[in-house]
């Protein structure tokens, strides 16, 4: 038998490959060449940690596997002559390690004991940074298409829909519709043909869970899809996918190639008869093809604009066939839940909301990235736990659920319980899983224009109320923050948003107003500051803040006056400074220079 | 057997598949629309159709809800006419509101809906679309800063016509009706776009400052050139065609080509023969229809005594009805006694 070799293993997801991966993995087979060591280099995929990209694990046989993280090429030097060559981890680059592949080391901390690690729940993201995504004997190792033997050996195309009704799982697409009612009545619907669509479009800016599944374990959705579509009578599916993805769907394309000469894909997959082709479809990315009846228009070659239902697709889909939709993340859910079973599923999360939910952590917290929790732990929890809180003692102010069609929840709701009703009733929405951490210098107004700005260009125009009610609202609140909002814009923001979320066509008109409407609800003093006294409270909208230096503190070290692009700080050595306000842009760099903190931001 | 409803109160029956704004017409209770065309496929775009119905959580465009049955719809609300008005404001918050010089004022359906909801002044204000290059086109004036997205130009071209010259473009606020690339229009002109825009986003090139409404007589008409026979309507100021329309209940059903709509100058043209003329040593003179038609008849006699029947051929052409060709055919064989006889169109 060949000799076991020590795995050096990098993350090279999306992530990964923006943080320099790519560098690393060139320069660590090089290394280790030069050395004469005889190791196995893989990639895998992103495991959420993107906090610390780029991420390198080593595992020497017989022991743990050690995470490293911010591998820079210095670090992946050391690692290779001190861990590689001689088993002795390289204390400083270490995050953590995992005692499931062997022996664990001395003072290394446990990885599914770190805090970013023990309230979380991985069963979407369990293969992903764990797998090679290129290899289905990965997959299979793992498990994988266990859940397909099953359900087609079974032969029963309605025992998996009760299995998934059983389970609680709902849509993690945005709406949370129960995924087996869902199923149903696309099985019940009568035609000589039906489909299934994976969506794969995730429009929500800050939202990448889909990338990363479709990235770390595209086979997962392969599976998925394979069993809807057994359920269903489906024998074709579709991935609708963003180009700006390029790497998911490469790795998607290896995946559908390999599950082909498996037998798993094709013509009588399994030699049951059944017959199940998938095919991939590039999107443009635009935020309203992720509307279902959009997606369908845009497969069909039309423009991507949603039509009014009913009839809903799994009545009169895609080719006006009876279709169902799915996300990537309800998909990636099936093939677990298949074999580990409803009541497995069902034991994570609250009455109504059952399983896990991935998360894209982002904004003002320490530890971004991809997170998967258990439904009903606290925002609390997410954000201190395994966010590991504000950057630089600064104070919570807000979290954005939901991306542009949710609304901010407030430090007075952080013991909020994660789930469809708790969020929903705390004023937003679980949405597709973007979770956006505002800090103390966030300005509400602005965050709000910030949403507002996407929607409104994102409309695709073909209903009234969106397509110039939401430039509307997006102009009045650029108004606002430039010091030019007047008496009655705060009533004018709410009527239009109310008449913009009864009249609009789909989801991305109807949920528009809603970054403005819970903003308004939580942090209406700051709306009207800005009207008012014309004061941006957080000191971000530039037309309302003024630069000025503390004379009392100011030790005219000169450091403001050389960064100034304007020349508008005049002042001698060791001298107080000063700001000439006619001169001066807000560009904010002798604020960000002065060591001792005499420049005013206000 | 039909589906039972109530609207406004009232009970109407209709077929299953139906939309409750078709109901709703059948039974002669207005629903205002601007993007719903009876001949084109449910749009669902303009938001103005809005009606409630018991047990939906909001109101719903009626244009494209199928009825139900024991569906309760109400079609005047106030919440339903405060969405409507602020659609209206809405759209007149991205327009020229140039009525004063717009060829469509008086028979323009935004107008109307603003002088309806009296909307003198609008709460909202912001940026306009402004779009300075003009299509090149021969024959229509496309004012797109005056579209209102309705989409029904998109639609006919496509359901009707099966032409797809046109689409929307871009996204949101910048949503633009056009042809690909935005090239000048090079369609078939058949004008099927205008004759459904709700505005005056599109009009006839030739119809420019022809007049609106004031001094206009309607004219039901004949087109003469095909056989078809589409009815026309000519819209005549003084003694001058202003533009042309068709009705809808008519056999062809409101549509007209190219030449039905925009080729009617040779109407005025100083070209036009008004006459019969007749080649007299050298020269055309005028002749009465008597003079010409006598004088046709002995030149045919002539030549079939000379030469015999073959010596004649009859070319009938595609401007005249089946019950035109018929006769000249027969006239060939009966009166010439030749089966010399063929058909423009059926080469
Ligand atoms: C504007 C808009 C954008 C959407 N974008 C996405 C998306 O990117 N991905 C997605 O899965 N669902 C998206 N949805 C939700 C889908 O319409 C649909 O509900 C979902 O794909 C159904 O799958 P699920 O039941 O598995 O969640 C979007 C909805 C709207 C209104
Ligand atoms: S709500 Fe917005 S995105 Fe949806 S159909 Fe209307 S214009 Fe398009
Ligand atoms: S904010 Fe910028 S422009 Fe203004 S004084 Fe400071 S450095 Fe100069
Ligand atoms: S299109 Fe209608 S509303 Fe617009 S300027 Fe012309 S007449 Fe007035
Ligand atoms: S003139 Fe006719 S062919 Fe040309 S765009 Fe209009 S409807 Fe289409
Ligand atoms: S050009 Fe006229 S018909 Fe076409 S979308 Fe605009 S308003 Fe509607
Ligand atoms: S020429 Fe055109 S408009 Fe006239 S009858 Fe024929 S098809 Fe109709
Ligand atoms: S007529 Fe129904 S939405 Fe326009
Ligand atoms: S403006 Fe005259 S028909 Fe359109």
């Amino acid at each position: 038998m060949e000799k076991a070799k020590t795995e050096i293993i990098v993350g090279m997801g999306t992530c990964g490959i923006t943080a320099g991966a790519a560098d690393i993995y060139a320069l660590a087979a090089e290394s280790a060449k030069t050395k004469g060591l005889d190791v196995r280099l893989s990639s895998t995929s992103c495991i959420g940690m993107c906090h610390s990209e780029v991420l390198v694990d080593v595992v020497t046989p017989g022991f743990a596997r050690v995470t490293y993280g911010n591998v820079t090429k210095e670090a992946i030097e050391e690692i290779i002559s001190s861990h590689v060559a001689a088993n002795v981890p390289v204390a400083k680059y270490v995050i953590a390690q995992m005692p499931s592949y062997g022996k664990t080391y001395d003072d290394i901390p446990i990885f599914g004991q770190m805090p970013y690690m023990n309230k979380q729940e991985r069963v979407v993201l369990s293969n992903c940074g764990f797998i090679d995504p290129l290899s289905i004997e990965d997959y299979i190792s793992k498990g994988g298409y266990e859940a397909v033997k099953k359900v087609i050996g079974g032969g029963d195309p309605k025992a998996a829909i009760e299995i998934i009704k059983a389970s609680g799982l709902r849509g993690r697409g945005g709406a949370g519709f129960p995924t087996g009612l869902k199923w149903e009545f696309c099985n019940k619907a009568v035609s000589d043909k039906k489909y299934i669509i994976c969506n794969a479009d995730e429009g929500d800016p800050g939202a990448f869970m889909d990338r990363s599944v479709l990235e770390g374990d595209p086979h997962a959705i392969i599976e998925g899809m394979l069993i809807a579509g057994f359920s269903i009578g489906a024998s074709y599916g579709y991935v609708y996918c963003r180009a700006e993805y390029p790497l998911a769907i490469s790795n998607l394309k290896v995946a559908i190639k390999e599950a082909h000469e498996r037998n798993f894909l094709g013509d009588n997959v399994l030699n049951s008869g059944f017959k199940f082709n998938i095919k991939i479809k590039e999107g443009a990315g635009a935020f309203v093809c992720g509307e279902e009846t959009a997606l369908i228009a845009s497969i069909e070659g039309l423009r991507g604009m949603p039509r009014a239902k009913p009839p809903f697709p799994a009545q009169k889909g895609l080719w006006g066939k009876p279709t169902v939709i799915n996300n990537v993340e309800t998909l990636a859910n099936i093939p677990r839940i298949i074999v580990k079973g409803a009541d497995w599923f069902s034991s994570f999360g609250t009455e109504k909301s059952k399983g896990t939910k991935v998360f894209a952590l982002a904004g003002k917290i320490n530890r971004g990235g991809l997170i998967e929790i258990p439904m009903g732990i606290t925002l609390r929890e997410i954000i201190y736990d395994i966010g590991g809180g504000i950057p630089n003692d600064r104070a919570f102010k807000a979290v954005q659920t939901g991306g542009p069609s949710g609304g901010c929840l407030t430090a007075a709701m952080l013991d909020t319980p994660v789930d469809y009703e708790s969020i929903a009733k705390a004023g937003s929405i679980v949405g597709s899983g973007g979770m956006i951490v505002m800090d103390e210098d966030d300005c509400m107004v602005n965050i709000a224009k910030y949403f507002l700005e996407f929607t409104q260009s994102e409309s695709c125009g073909k209903c009234t109320p969106c397509r110039i009610g939401t430039k509307r609202l997006y102009e009045i609140l650029e108004r606002i923050t430039e010091g030019k909002g007047r008496k009655g814009d705060l009533e004018l923001l709410e009527e239009l948003s109310e008449d913009i979320r009864l009249a609009s066509l789909c989801g991305l008109g109807q949920t528009a107003p809603n970054p403005i409407l819970s903003t308004l609800r939580n942090f209406r003093d700051e709306y009207v500051a800005h009207i008012e006294e014309k004061r941006c409270p957080a000191a971000v909208c530039k037309p309302l803040i003024t630069f000025t230096i503390i004379e009392k503190s100011c030790t005219g070290c000169m450091a403001c006056a050389r960064a100034c692009p304007t020349s508008a700080i005049t002042g001698e050595r060791k001298k107080p400074h000063f700001i000439t306000s006619e001169k001066c842009i807000k560009c904010g760099s002798c604020f960000d220079v002065c060591k001792f903190k005499s420049v005013l931001k206000k | 057997m039909g589906i039972k409803l109530t609207i406004d109160g009232k009970e109407v029956e209709a077929k299953n598949g139906a939309t409750i704004l078709q109901t709703a017409r059948d039974y002669g209770i207005y629903i205002p629309t601007l993007c719903d065309n009876p001949a084109l496929e449910p749009y669902g775009g303009c938001r103005l159709c809005l009606v409630e119905v018991e047990g939906m959580p909001k109101p719903t465009t009626s244009c494209t809800t199928p009825i139900t049955e024991g569906m309760k719809v109400k079609t005047v609300t106030p919440q339903v006419e405060r969405l409507r008005k602020t659609v209206i404001e809405l759209l007149l918050s991205d327009h020229p509101n140039d009525c004063m010089t717009c060829e469509r004022a008086g028979d323009c359906k935004l107008q109307e809906f603003a002088y309806f909801y009296g909307l003198r002044s609008n709460r909202f204000y912001g940026k306009r679309r402004q779009y300075t290059k003009q299509d090149g086109n021969p024959f229509l004036e496309r004012n797109m800063d005056k579209c209102i997205l309705c989409g029904q130009c998109v639609r006919v071209c496509n359901e009707v016509q099966g032409v797809g010259a046109i689409d929307i473009a871009y996204r949101g606020f910048d949503a633009k009706v056009c042809p690909s690339f935005e090239n000048d229009l090079n369609c078939e002109f058949c004008g099927q776009c205008v004759s459904v825009c709700p505005t005056g986003a599109l009009t006839g090139r030739i119809w420019s400052k022809k007049g609106r409404t004031i001094g206009i007589k309607e004219v039901e008409t004949t087109c003469s050139y095909c056989g078809c026979g589409c009815q026309l309507n000519l819209h005549v100021r003084g003694n001058e065609i202003a533009r042309v329309s068709s009705k809808p209940d008519n056999h062809n059903e409101g549509w007209l080509c190219v030449k039905g709509r925009f080729g009617y100058e040779f109407i005025t043209s100083p070209d036009r023969l008004t006459t019969p003329l007749i080649k007299r040593d050298g020269k055309f003179t005028e002749a009465t229809w008597d003079e010409a038609i006598s004088y046709v008849a002995e030149r045919f006699k002539k030549i079939i005594a000379d030469n015999g029947p073959d010596a004649m051929a009859g070319l009938s052409s595609a401007r005249c009805t089946n019950e035109e060709n018929f006769l000249f055919q027969k006239f060939m064989r009966a009166v010439v006694g030749t089966n010399n006889v063929d058909h423009c169109a059926r080469l």
